[in-house]
């Protein structure tokens, strides 16, 4: 096993390892969607939650505690068979032929359904944590929702929501994981291929593991930066910095 | 009414809003519409192996949580407070399991493992082999990991968190070492990390269905099974779904318990 090790993950044909980065790819291709959709209904789902009639305000809630106290696993395979069942039914409705839903497109959408539950959560602690009299004075400056939202909400929760958010994606990173068992070739289920095909099971699943704490490691970074950004002008937190 | 139970009808009231009773009629309408128009004929055939495997997935998270717990405290004190030769591993550990997913630790350990202990003759031989040939041990072992790398990690800002003069006060009664940590430092730090673990504990209860893709017969797996043989898709995941909101709500309740036996002062 040690003699063949960079032979069964080089990246051309009789290695792996072109299947894994393959396989990487699809990962982030879907965590970067569904964390962009599930920031999307974050931002809808927290300006709902704190501004929305009484019933918005109970349905979002129904929606957030029921996703986040269902396995991802149970929601990923509900809302990958009801949704596609679903949009296969409305196009019938409307004379169209079923379509086959793109796996990737699927992953997406389900993962981003997830998110935004979490992210909902998020968004909506951060906005709490904004001054109040910063937005008074928007609304004073008779600002429409629209424009406040973008010129002073938003900008002014993002330091509150970065720490949460972050973890938000390092969550996306490793929930696409979970689309291998609908079936989907990301990272995980490749890995899982390469090593059923060769037996060589601890080579793949460790390389897939150093793939996926690189993507962690280099998403801390970055994190680390933005963070720095969006804090610019602010006082330190107290017993911050480590 | 007398005045004692006016509290508890003003708090209904005030919950019991009217357009929560219309939500909830449409709630109810919504349950009976599904168990009227849905198929359920299939639970009185699996009745058996779905409160099996409810069972089971309860056992795996109690199993789990409390020896992840007993892993993540030594994990916790050594990032804490603890040498750098100790204080190191810790922190990788910790790393590694929070940066990979959890069922690429699973099936590195159950087929990766699986795979190698059968070469060792003398594995083969001892007594635990019977064990090692099933698949219960090595989700046990993965999920027990799992937890107590991200509770290492909450553990270690609870006990970082413990005002130093606690503990100094500790030493200048003169207590042992020992003393202080079972006494002062080890059950005001996980006062702290109360409010965290029941999150924790969710999530650990929302990792157990990943088992069931290797062969443990837990809750999610019988609902798999019912699916693959009588080919109804909605009915068994959407009770499965449920199961797991009860389990999740008993969780919160039970931390809530907890919580609630030691008073705390809001700052």
């Amino acid at each position: 096993m040690q003699s063949g090790l960079f032979e069964l993950l080089s990246p051309n044909p009789p290695g792996w390892g072109g299947n894994l980065l393959r396989g990487l790819a699809n990962s982030l291709l879907i965590a970067v969607g569904a964390f962009g959709l599930g920031n999307l209904i974050g931002i809808a789902g927290a300006w709902g939650k704190l501004y929305g009639g009484p019933i918005v305000r109970d349905l979002l809630e129904t929606y957030t505690t029921v996703v986040r106290a269902v396995p991802e696993l149970v929601l990923i395979l509900l809302l990958y068979y009801a949704g596609t069942d679903l949009i296969g039914r409305l196009l019938e409705a409307f004379g169209y032929q079923r379509i086959d839903i793109n796996g990737l497109v699927a992953g997406i959408g389900v993962l981003g359904v997830v998110q935004g539950a979490y992210s909902t959560e998020v968004l909506r602690g951060a906005i709490l944590a904004v001054p109040q009299g910063q937005i008074e004075a928007a609304r004073a400056f008779g600002m429409s929702p629209c424009l406040m939202l973008r010129r002073i909400t938003l900008p002014a929760m993002l330091p509150f929501a970065i720490p949460g958010l972050a973890n938000l994606w390092l969550i996306a990173t490793k929930d696409t994981a979970l689309l291998a068992i609908v079936g989907f070739n990301e990272l995980t289920q490749e890995t899982r291929q390469a090593a059923g095909a060769t037996k060589a099971y601890f080579t793949f699943f460790i390389a897939a593991g150093v793939l996926y704490l690189a993507v962690s490691l280099v998403s801390n970074v970055f994190i680390g930066r933005i963070e720095r950004w969006a804090r610019r002008g602010m006082p330190a937190v107290a017993g911050g910095g480590r | 009414m007398t005045a004692i139970s006016l509290p508890v009808s003003v708090r209904a009231r005030s919950w019991l809003k009217p357009h929560r009773i219309a939500l909830l009629a449409v709630a109810a309408g919504l349950v009976v519409t599904a168990a009227l128009t849905m198929r359920w004929d299939w639970l009185a055939r699996y009745w058996d192996l779905a409160l099996l495997g409810i069972w089971r997935t309860i056992w795996i998270l109690v199993v789990t949580t409390v020896l992840g717990f007993l892993l993540a405290v030594p994990l916790g004190l050594a990032q804490a407070a603890g040498p750098r030769y100790l204080a190191l591993p810790a922190r990788v550990f910790c790393t590694v399991i929070r940066g990979t997913p959890l069922l690429l630790q699973l099936w590195l350990l159950y087929y990766g493992l699986g795979a190698l202990f059968p070469q060792f003759p003398w594995i083969r031989q001892s007594e635990l082999w019977p064990y090692l040939r099933q698949a219960w041990p090595y989700a046990v072992l993965a999920l027990t990991l799992s937890y107590a790398g991200y509770e290492g990690e909450v553990m270690r800002g609870a006990f970082a968190g413990v005002p130093r003069g606690q503990l100094e006060a500790a030493r200048a009664f003169g207590m042992s070492r020992w003393k202080i940590f079972r006494r002062i430092w080890m059950p005001q730090a996980t006062h702290r990390a109360l409010p965290t673990l029941a999150g924790e504990t969710v999530l650990q209860l929302k990792a157990t269905p990943l088992v069931a893709t290797i062969t443990v017969i837990d809750v999610y797996a019988v609902a798999s099974k019912v699916r693959q043989e009588t080919f109804i898709t909605y009915e068994p995941l959407l009770l499965l779904a449920l199961v797991y909101l009860t389990i999740t709500g008993i969780i919160v309740f039970l931390f809530r318990r907890l919580e609630a036996r030691i008073p705390s002062r809001l700052g």
